[in-house]
């Protein structure tokens, strides 16, 4: 019984408490990342196949979903028009908090090669976006990385937060 | 198997062609020298006028006005045979001659020919819908009035096909910049988030080459990583490039390098 020198009772015991609740919560969120299936061009074949059972997406509990309702991370895997920009915020606004986005290759990040009328020059121009995937396209690997750094990120993360701030608008 | 030429210096000698450079013409040949097509110029003469035709690449070429593209393409229809509408849509050269051209190219299954008719109209003329002949003309014309503005008169649904409903202007003309006006460049932000977001987004970046390393509100340099809108410095420290950290994370295995085996031999 020696050993048990700290009064836990101290400070109300919050902060211990509150950390250790974090560290579950984003435990959790990290470990069942479920991303909405959004492939948009030629990058989202690359998202395809990092789904199927090669590069096998389920290992970190990332499983596609069919709805924004129930997914926790966005994966913006292609070109992004001007005329589909409306609908892409739509269904980030459909998704639940707290929610995460990646932007897949050079289109979705910055417009790639498309420098023309019709493409939105970078989705961080709509939506929030937490990673930036460089390469067109990237490879499976590289959106596994990206995933993994993004468990990271959540793990960094306080877990109650009641809305995330966004940097537009 | 292809013929083998020589590729030393191809990069010596010039491959740049100017942007405007206008191709030669393939020769025509007068439409007398096919039996099958010189029918069917009669057949149009007949009802209609003909300002100019001949045989291109196999194919017959016929120029006619605008107010009888309707009465010609039912001609080709019901008396030549002509049963498919393969494309339809304009050229702009409202610089040159400021008048749009239409073209009609149809396709005879029975006889294996192919054909094409043109006419030349003025900037806000209207052309005659060929929908009720061909259904194939009802999508090929919202896309010629969406990418030029040409309109077309008795079409069912005179809509833009590809770009959205509210946008200004029309992508194909040649006036149109490639990066798009003022309207496109603001196009997704004024319709999403009001003209007022303007100054919050800011104007879009063309050059997708830059990434401005020293931005740190959105940029996180990977392996350079500093906290968040933090001034970056020159000398910042290398962090190690890691997926996880290092207290290690419960149930998740951290990856050993020293521990993995490298498959070389791909049927093991
Ligand atoms: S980044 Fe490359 S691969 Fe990905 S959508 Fe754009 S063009 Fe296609």
């Amino acid at each position: 019984m020696a050993q048990h020198q700290v009064n836990y009772t101290q400070d109300g015991g919050l902060p211990v408490a509150l950390t250790s609740v974090d560290k579950v919560i984003n435990w959790g969120r990290s470990n069942s990342l479920w991303a909405m299936t959004y492939g948009l061009a030629c990058c989202g074949i690359e998202m395809m196949a990092s789904g199927a059972s090669r590069y096998d997406f389920d290992r970190f509990g990332t499983i596609f979903r069919a709805s924004p309702r129930q997914s926790d991370l966005m994966i913006v895997a292609g070109t992004l028009t001007k005329k589909h920009a409306e609908f892409i915020k739509r269904l980030y606004d459909q998704m639940a908090e707290p929610r995460w986005v990646i932007s897949m290759g050079s289109c979705a990040n910055t417009g790639g090669m498309f420098n023309t009328y019709a493409t939105v020059q970078g989705v961080d121009r709509i939506i929030p976006v937490d990673l930036y995937l460089p390469g067109c396209a990237p490879r499976p690997e590289t959106l596994q990385y990206a995933v993994m750094m993004l468990q990271k990120k959540i793990r960094a993360e306080k877990a109650g937060r009641a809305q995330r701030p966004k940097r537009l608008v | 198997m292809r013929k083998y030429v020589p590729k030393d210096d191809v990069q010596k000698k010039a491959y740049y062609t100017d942007r405007f450079w206008v191709a030669p013409q393939v020769a025509k040949s007068p439409v007398e020298t096919d039996a099958v097509f010189a029918a069917d110029l009669e057949a149009i003469k007949a009802k209609c006028e003909v300002l100019d035709a001949y045989i291109q690449v196999d194919q017959l070429v016929v120029l006619i006005n605008p107010n009888d593209n309707f009465t010609v393409a039912q001609i080709l229809k019901e008396e030549c045979g002509y049963n498919q509408l393969s494309e339809c849509s304009a050229i702009d050269w409202l610089a040159k001659q400021k008048q749009f051209e239409v073209f009609y190219q149809f396709l005879s299954m029975s006889k294996r020919k192919r054909m094409r008719v043109k006419c030349f109209i003025d900037k806000e003329q209207a052309v005659e819908s060929l929908n009720p002949l061909y259904r194939s003309a009802d999508w090929a014309e919202r896309e010629m009035y969406d990418m030029f503005g040409v309109k077309v008169n008795n079409h069912p649904y005179m809509k833009r096909i590809l770009m959205p409903d509210d946008w200004v202007g029309h992508p194909l003309l040649k006036t149109y910049p490639l990066q798009g006006d003022e309207a496109a460049s603001w196009y997704e932000v004024d319709r999403i988030y009001g003209k007022e977001a303007r100054d919050i987004i800011g104007p879009e970046n063309r050059e997708s080459a830059v990434v401005d390393r020293y931005d740190t509100e959105r940029f996180g340099r990977l392996g350079h990583e500093v906290a968040r809108g933090s001034e970056f410095d020159e000398n910042q420290p290398v962090t190690p490039l890691a997926y996880q950290e290092e207290g290690g994370v419960f149930i998740v295995k951290k990856f050993q390098e020293d521990g993995a085996v490298t498959i070389t031999d791909r049927k093991r």
